[in-house]
């Protein structure tokens, strides 16, 4: 496994916003962690990537390995050894992840420049080799220009090609097409799943689209308020959902020939995190809620198809009370 | 970028114009005139009529505005009437002492106070930042007639390190441009601590983090470039500022400089010589103005983009 997360919790202050969080990573497999927002996503993003501290959020329990090594107890300046050059970020907004002035070529040289130790003439060629295999037309004109002169789409294609320039093992995306037209939307997820399957990658891929999810990932992790809820192969997830909740995101998929009008939310709001509900998070919105739901919390147990799901009634599956 | 420097001097036309104006009616305003230290004791009312009609100081004030303005535009500045020199002579004279004061000062606050910004904007809210902000705070409140007196004290008088006053040597240069640059330093690093730690919450530098790049380098790289941008832009109203701001400051160590001109000046009601000081401020002020524009367009790609 190249990166395995066991019980994770992440606090910011006395908040605890992520609460045992576990899922495996093989080498060459896309996973996609979905979830409401506030669900702990982005959390967990900045966990994967030793960034937490940079919004003041800190690991209180559980471990978080990378191809062997212990992320949560590495000094700092060996994380930022492996940021940039073995695990890569893909942030969520591309119009403002771009320093606006510098000039394209050197914020992506940067990263070949210090990571594979490359002059400055052959991180250039790098750069231009990678905009180019990501449909930059011109990248050598790119290069000199500056972030406001591009496109959404163009920029997050950018941050793209820094996250490949390291040669990274493991890319995270936290929502690289949420800020995107939606008709770049699919260009940008089907150019970064491609190039990760090309040079055999392992990515987390951060969305809340579960239409990007069936479209692109081996399997999927749906977190609810700041907990797992059920995690799967994406065929299984799709095709026998456990979790109320994950059958609940599944539902809000548009489908042809459905009746106008039909197209359901989830009743109720994401709990907050400064007051999440006893027992199961998700019990207050949840249809199948029953006796037990609203003290006790669920645990994580495997049930069939390789996933596991926390839930007191999960759907095709034995109660657990 | 060619095209907003033509436009920008432009517009500077008017602007002048409406400045020369505003200059040449206050000093009239000002009660009293010339010739009245011209006249010997004793004078009678015939005598007085004489000089000023001499000095064109009997025609309307439009009028005299035009042949003043007139005279300007060709590069005549007039004849002082109570020193009865060229003004162009007493400006020239005074003129480098200010300058050299007026930038020594200027490169002096520049450097303190983006330095004094930063560590404070680094070590925001820890003793660090509360000590150089304390300081400041006293910096930029302490008039600076009052700490250069207190510097001539400390500095001169009990420790006997810098002349008292006069423009001899580079000695004489320390103690005024410590108490011109004070004022400077503190606004310096006030505008550089705060657009640090406004820059330093922009969201781009997550991706830089993210890329591995050391906390330093983020910062002297990418924050501090961001916000010297609105730094620059104080400093250059600063650079007209400063020459004007300077002149309290000369008139307390007696040094030449526009300054003690324009005072004696005003003094003497001696109209052009005021109006020619006057006028070369109000200059320095627009010309820092466009410098600072145009140094913006060139630190930041947008606004070159926006122009």
């Amino acid at each position: 496994m190249l990166l395995r997360v066991k019980n994770l919790s992440v606090s910011i202050g006395t908040l605890t916003l992520l609460e045992g969080v576990s899922f495996d990573l093989a080498k060459g497999e896309i996973m996609g962690l979905v979830g409401e927002s506030g669900s702990g996503k982005s959390l967990t993003a900045l966990a994967l990537t030793g960034l937490l501290p940079l919004i003041g959020g800190r690991v209180t329990a559980g471990s978080l390995e990378f191809d062997g090594t212990d992320m949560v107890t590495q000094p700092k300046r060996k994380l930022r050894a492996l940021r940039g050059r073995r695990i890569a970020f893909i942030t969520q907004n591309p119009m403002t992840a771009l320093d606006p002035v510098q000039r394209i070529g050197p914020q992506v040289d940067f990263v070949s420049r210090t990571h594979l130790g490359l002059d400055r003439k052959a991180a250039r060629a790098r750069t231009i080799a990678l905009l180019t295999q990501l449909r930059i037309p011109q990248a050598d004109a790119i290069c000199s220009s500056y972030p406001h002169q591009l496109s959404g789409g163009m920029k997050q294609r950018i941050v793209i090609a820094m996250a490949l320039a390291g040669d990274p093992d493991l890319i995270v995306a936290d929502e690289p097409t949420t800020a995107l037209d939606v008709t770049v939307q699919a260009q940008i997820i089907h150019l970064l799943t491609r190039l990760v399957r090309e040079r055999g990658l392992s990515l987390v891929l951060i969305t809340h689209d579960m239409g990007v999810v069936a479209q692109a990932c081996d399997k999927v992790a749906v977190l609810y308020a700041g907990r797992l809820a059920e995690q799967k192969p994406v065929h299984a997830l799709f095709a026998s959902p456990q979790h109320p909740y994950s059958a609940a995101l599944i539902d809000c998929i548009p489908r042809e020939g459905m009746a106008p009008g039909s197209l359901t939310g989830i009743p109720g709001n994401v709990a907050s995190a400064t007051a999440y509900p006893s027992g199961c998070r998700f019990h207050p919105r949840c249809p199948r809620a029953g006796a037990g739901c609203d003290t006790k919390v669920p645990v994580q147990r495997g049930l069939s198809d390789a996933g596991t799901v926390a839930c007191h009634y999960p759907l095709n599956g034995a109660p657990d009370v | 970028m060619l095209g907003y420097f033509i436009r920008r001097v432009l517009v500077l036309i008017p602007v002048f114009l409406a400045v020369s104006a505003v200059i040449f009616s206050i000093i009239h305003l000002i009660p009293g005139d010339p010739i009245d230290n011209l006249l010997k004791i004793g004078a009678g009312p015939e005598q007085r009529e004489i000089m000023t009609a001499r000095y064109g100081l009997d025609k309307p004030l439009v009028v005299q505005y035009w042949i003043w303005l007139s005279g300007v535009l060709q590069g005549d500045l007039g004849t002082a009437i109570v020193a009865r020199r060229p003004v162009a002579d007493l400006i020239a004279q005074a003129l480098p002492h200010s300058l050299a004061l007026g930038l020594c000062a200027l490169a002096f606050s520049t450097f303190f106070g983006i330095v004094l910004g930063t560590i404070a904007a680094l070590t925001r809210d820890r003793w660090p930042d509360q000590l150089i902000m304390t300081v400041v705070l006293l910096g930029s409140t302490v008039p600076g007639f009052w700490l250069g007196l207190l510097l001539i004290l400390v500095f001169s008088v009990w420790l006997g390190m810098f002349p008292v006053s006069g423009a001899r040597d580079w000695s004489a240069m320390v103690l005024p441009v410590l108490t011109v640059g004070l004022g400077g330093t503190a606004l310096v690093a006030r505008v550089t601590r705060v657009a640090m730690v406004e820059a330093g919450q922009r969201d781009f530098l997550m991706l830089l983090h993210a890329k591995g790049m050391r906390p330093a380098r983020i910062q002297l790289r990418h924050v501090l470039r961001h916000a010297l941008i609105p730094v620059v832009t104080i400093l250059s109203l600063r650079i007209g500022w400063i020459l004007g701001g300077a002149v309290t400051v000369e008139v307390v160590f007696a040094r030449p400089g526009l300054g003690t001109l324009l005072i004696k000046s005003l003094n003497q009601h001696d109209y052009p010589v005021v109006q020619a000081c006057l006028l070369i401020l109000a200059m320095a002020v627009m010309l820092g103005t466009l410098a600072g524009d145009l140094i913006q367009a060139a630190m930041d790609p947008r606004v070159r983009a926006a122009l």
